[in-house]
């Protein structure tokens, strides 16, 4: 399941917080850990202060939300804990963004950590029902009810753990698909004009955390708000799990602090070269082949051009002012030899086949754009596709319930910038690519009926 | 202060009653679906703006308070 | 034909305006229809067709309130208040006023629930919504069984209408619901409907 791991050097000293890197991952490969290593490493659970003392803990840490939003988990367990009744707890480890494997790999190596933040979460919200969401796999499933069930023999869990699969969707890890899923129906995100804790039913609320979040969450708890903030920076505190697609090919689920040089995680060459915006030239080289440009942050995220990504941090106040983010930690390097416009196409009709179906100007808008993003990555596409993107991508801009829309227009529209100089090519008929071999990600098929978003 | 009319776009079928009922404050994109103006509805409008909301046959529209 | 004396009078009202009422329920089905499928009326806007299909239904209800009150009042058939909306509890006829007793109480659900609409979820109120296709059969029925007046003449005829008229109308639904495609299909056919015609291009 996770063959492709592969982890920086260990540093763990037995018995004490973990030094350095890394925290979540042990230094044992790929080989899960079970409840006596866990045990063994970080010793039992503990809570010191109660609930109060945990939440004064987390708000010193500053940790925040490690499924893409960055939500500040203090602020939200402290909406949990006042709601009545007590909300219903669950881990989010759904993972619909087919680039990203950090959660499933958490979850296969280390699900105590995440079980451990999900009582914590549980104690802190006042809750005795708690759900993990996760992907549809047997062997992930049953070694998670295995790891459930091991820990409510040495009754361990104060609060109960269920375990819900969420259908192989994109949008089926949205947290208020997540809250549908629950509440016995389909994973369809639903509208939510009011802010807050998501309602699962009339009355009932649900705290939903990722399961990284959850995992650092029994970090935090054990050693401490200074230990978690002696990484990271000081605005964007502690470590985060981060999924390299490697220039090779290769993909590698990896822990590492933010504010991290996005030269050093991907293997740029970090010389400081001049910063063409979609320059159709070599590529920065790397240690893993010349690379153009960056995915940075998923099919939500942003294109940056390779020159500009090697001189960055992973760290949102770096990445926003240019239209890019952390988000979930995925970061592909796009080899040189590759058309950056057929990429894009590519996971531009997975995302418009990906919709809901459930908002018009999503279910008609996206796989407009798609089709004419198919079509500037062709041979001298007509001018008025530009001019149709152009306009159709402002339509759906914050017109659906969820950010479905939002999150694709964000990728096309950085990938238009980054490949302009393409775009001309392919104006005069040519393509830059030389390898027509596809490297993002996509997976195959188009859901159909509601059976495919249960 | 001022009131806004905030759509359901899940809710919402394309109907086009709202558009017609308050066309200064909605209009029909290309496909039919309403493009409702986020910004307070002005006083002058408030009479349409409650008939536009009472008037979609899907009851996605709705006037809410907003700070 | 004998002439209409003051304890016939109430008789000859409720029949008159169970036959209105019946023609209205008709229009309100057909214009629901309509609502649904975002048909048009010739010259009227999109808001018209919602509005006509709310007010006709709020006509229909004052005629029924006046046809179930001239009926309990009339003093040659013993229908006592609570036959209106208790089924069979009528001692005159008391299947075929039962089962307008049942229509009855659905078109009062359908109204309340409409007007209460706000207030309610969307699932619970489109469910009782659904039980307008319950509550126009059994009118129909009931006004066949109740009176001789359905059997011969321009009530025959109107009944037909109505009958055919909705027929038309729930046939027209069915149609569309054949083809329809499901919402998790939608953005998969739009771009199949979109890529074919820039083929062409």
């Amino acid at each position: 399941m996770t063959d492709s791991l592969t982890l920086p050097p260990p540093a763990l000293a037995a018995g004490g917080p973990p030094r350095g890197l890394p925290r979540l991952l042990p230094d044992a490969g790929t080989v899960p850990v079970d409840l006596r290593a866990h045990l063994a490493m970080h010793g039992p659970l503990r809570a010191p202060g109660g609930r109060d003392g945990l939440l004064r803990e987390v708000a010193a840490a500053g940790l925040t939300g490690r499924g893409g939003a960055a939500f500040p988990v203090a602020r939200k367990l402290a909406a949990a804990a006042e709601a009545r009744p007590a909300p219903v707890v669950a881990g989010n480890g759904a993972e619909g963004e087919p680039a990203s494997g950090k959660d499933r790999s958490l979850l296969w190596i280390a699900p105590h950590l995440v079980l451990d933040g999900l009582q914590l979460a549980a104690g802190a919200a006042g809750s005795r029902s708690t759900v993990l969401y996760v992907p549809r796999n047997e062997r992930l499933h049953g070694r998670l009810a295995g790891a459930i069930a091991e820990r409510a023999a040495a009754g361990m869990d104060a609060a109960r753990v269920e375990l819900v699969t969420a259908p192989d969707r994109f949008l089926a890890g949205e947290e208020s698909a997540l809250v549908s899923r629950l509440a016995g129906g389909p994973a369809l995100p639903a509208y939510r004009p009011v802010r807050g804790l998501p309602r699962l039913a009339p009355g009932r609320a649900a705290l939903v955390q990722n399961v990284e979040t959850l995992a650092h969450l029994a970090l935090i708890a054990r050693y401490g708000a200074a230990w978690f903030r002696a990484a990271g920076t000081g605005a964007e505190p502690g470590t985060m799990l981060a999924t390299l697609h490697l220039a090779d090919g290769r993909t590698s689920v990896v822990e590492v602090p933010l504010g991290a040089g996005l030269a050093g995680l991907l293997g740029l060459d970090a010389r400081p070269g001049p910063a063409e915006a979609g320059a159709a030239a070599p590529g920065v080289p790397s240690a893993f082949g010349p690379v153009q440009a960056v995915l940075v942050g998923g099919y939500h995220g942003a294109w940056l051009p390779a020159a500009e990504a090697a001189a960055l941090p992973l760290a949102n106040a770096a990445l926003r002012p240019l239209g890019a983010m952390v988000g979930a930690g995925v970061l592909a390097a796009l080899p040189a030899d590759r058309c950056g416009l057929a990429e894009t196409a590519r996971v531009a009709r997975y995302l418009a086949l990906e919709s809901a179906g459930q908002c018009g100007p999503c279910f008609n808008g996206l796989p407009r754009i798609a089709a004419a993003m198919e079509h500037l990555a062709g041979p001298r596409p007509d001018p008025r596709a530009r001019a149709d993107l152009e306009r159709w991508t402002g339509l759906v801009t914050g017109r659906g319930a969820c950010h479905h829309p939002d999150g694709s227009v964000r990728f096309i529209r950085s990938a238009l910038r980054v490949f302009a100089a393409e775009a001309r090519v392919h104006e005069q008929g040519r393509c830059g690519g030389t390898d027509p071999r596809p490297f993002l990600p996509v997976p195959a098929g188009a859901p159909a009926t509601d059976e495919d978003w249960s | 202060m001022g009131k806004r009319l905030r759509l359901d776009p899940v809710a919402c079928a394309g109907h086009g009653a709202c558009a017609e009922l308050l066309p200064e404050l909605i209009t029909i994109d290309e496909w039919g679906y309403p493009i409702v103006a986020d910004q307070p509805v002005p006083h002058g409008l408030q009479r349409e703006a409650r008939r536009a909301v009472a008037g979609c046959p899907a009851l996605a529209l709705a006037l809410t308070r907003v700070a | 034909m004998t002439g209409i004396t003051s304890s016939t009078a109430l008789w000859y009202a409720s029949r008159a305006t169970g036959v209105v009422t019946l023609l209205l329920l008709t229009a309100v089905v057909v214009l629901g229809i309509l609502v649904n499928r975002q048909g048009r009326l010739p010259g009227l806007p999109a808001f018209a067709v919602t509005g006509l299909h709310r007010n006709i239904s709020l006509l229909a209800v004052a005629f029924l309130a006046i046809h179930v009150v001239t009926a309990i009042a009339d003093p040659y058939v013993t229908i006592g208040l609570a036959a209106a909306v208790l089924p069979f509890a009528s001692a005159y006829k008391p299947l075929w006023l039962g089962l307008g007793a049942i229509s009855l109480d659905l078109v009062a659900a359908l109204i309340l629930t409409s007007l209460a609409r706000a207030r309610m979820s969307r699932r619970a109120w489109r469910a009782i919504h659904w039980l307008g296709y319950a509550a126009w059969p059994l009118a129909v029925v009931h006004s066949i069984g109740s009176s001789a007046d359905a059997r011969n003449g321009l009530v025959l005829g109107v009944l037909v209408a109505c009958v055919l008229a909705t027929a038309a109308a729930v046939a027209w639904r069915l149609a569309h619901a054949a083809r329809e495609v499901p919402r998790a299909g939608r953005a998969a056919a739009a771009l199949s409907r979109v890529s074919a015609r820039k083929a062409g291009l």
